[in-house]
């Protein structure tokens, strides 16, 4: 047999079984992985929204928005992802608002790359010993409109504001700039999504 | 193949201080550099890599004869990959923290210059046993160094070992040590000492 001939037959043998193996294993892993995804979502959305019921999903202009619902049917609260870029890299979150998109009723961060031990504080700040999650709590019940501030180094006054980490000003401003520009865009979407509906 | 013969208990160990992946050959850093910045993520990565690299030189020596010389850098990185998405989506599906915790590096193990190193300098000339004992062998070098550097980096980046807080409050965190420049600074002292003695131990 050619030397061609046998590089080419081993090549594939190699490839086919490499496929064969991985196309069983994802079959066998990906329910699983959808089932965490699934779970974290959920979470996210449990965390956000004031308490619910259950919660319908709908898509507009590519955004899914979660509406919480009592068990009669009333909203009690709209959830959906806002993403945007932080102090290194993209940060994600889960952002409830009341039905009117007039306050903030909780915020979730998904994912994000920020530096550690500073930025990513805004997941959580293990030197605040009482309270590590104060960043991303003391958005509930911030008013988005007309936008939200940054103030350091002091307790808030308004209700459109919000106090910065210290030692990571830029990743708490990413994330209110990131809410500024998504929440008024959602708020339109959603308008548009029920104006189709009725 | 008239060399001189090496003791089966030689071949294991050599990976884990005479011929150690990282302190010694100075390969796969990067992995070694960007996910010990906990002990349990340092664990977790030499792990998966050590399931990988003993997989793929059991296959790889097993079929040494049959892979034709041209095409073997192509066969032994498809062999390399596929064991790599498996162990991927195994700690995706069934440990999905720590599975976000190393991030893009689990992938990455495909460029691990410590599996493709072994094959070609290694499962590629010898049989499956001998095999076995060397991938095992780099495999437990490499979390050796792993194990101790992100233990470093947590202790004095964290203040905790194995996520157990083992420092009290009094204890300010070394903020730098769980950030990259901790990691060069830790591997380079680790490197260091690690040359000192050899040379102390063959002057001696």
């Amino acid at each position: 047999m050619s030397t061609s001939a046998k590089m080419i037959i081993v090549l594939t043998l190699i490839a086919t079984l490499s496929g064969g193996i991985l196309a069983s294993w994802d079959s066998f892993t990906a329910p699983r992985i959808e089932q965490h995804r699934l779970e974290a979502l959920k979470e996210a959305i449990s965390e956000v929204l004031p308490e619910y019921d259950h919660y319908d999903e709908k898509t507009v202009d590519g955004r899914t928005f979660y509406t919480g619902k009592t068990a009669k049917g009333q909203t009690v609260g709209i959830a959906f992802q806002a993403k945007g870029s932080g102090f290194q890299g993209e940060i994600s979150m889960m952002v409830g608002v009341t039905p009117d998109f007039s306050k903030i009723t909780g915020l979730s961060i998904l994912a994000q790359v920020e530096t550690p031990g500073l930025g990513s504080k805004i997941v959580s700040d293990p030197t605040n010993k009482q309270n590590p999650d104060w960043f991303t709590e003391q958005f509930q019940g911030v008013t988005p409109e007309p936008e939200i501030t940054v103030v350091k180094n002091q307790k808030p006054s308004k209700s459109t504001q919000i106090q910065a980490i210290t030692g990571a000003t830029i990743s708490s401003k990413s994330v209110v700039k990131i809410l500024n520009n998504t929440i008024e865009q959602a708020k339109a979407e959603y308008a548009k999504e029920v104006k189709q509906v009725s | 193949m008239a060399k001189k013969e090496v003791s089966l208990t030689r071949e294991y160990l050599k990976g884990l201080w005479d011929e150690n992946p990282v302190l010694i050959s100075l390969l796969g850093l990067c992995p070694t550099l960007a996910v010990t910045n906990s002990a349990v993520n340092g664990i977790a990565m030499a792990l998966a890599t050590t399931f990988v690299l003993v997989s793929s030189s059991l296959l790889i020596s097993s079929m040494r004869n049959f892979i034709p010389h041209q095409v073997r850098i192509a066969g032994y990185i498809l062999i390399i990959a596929t064991f790599v998405t498996v162990a991927d989506r195994f700690m995706a599906a069934f440990s999905p923290e720590i599975s976000k915790a190393l991030g893009p590096y689990v992938p990455l193990i495909v460029v691990n210059c410590i599996i493709l190193g072994r094959q070609e300098a290694f499962s590629s000339k010898h049989g499956i046993g001998r095999s076995l004992l060397d991938s095992l062998g780099m495999g437990t070098g490499f979390l050796l160094v792993l194990f101790v550097l992100g233990s470093i980096r947590e202790i004095l980046g964290s203040g905790s070992i194995l996520n157990f807080q083992i420092l009290g409050d009094w204890f300010n965190p070394w903020m730098v040590m769980i950030l990259p420049p901790g990691a060069f600074l830790t591997l380079g002292l680790l490197i260091g000492l690690s040359n000192w003695w050899n040379d102390r131990r063959a002057n001696a």
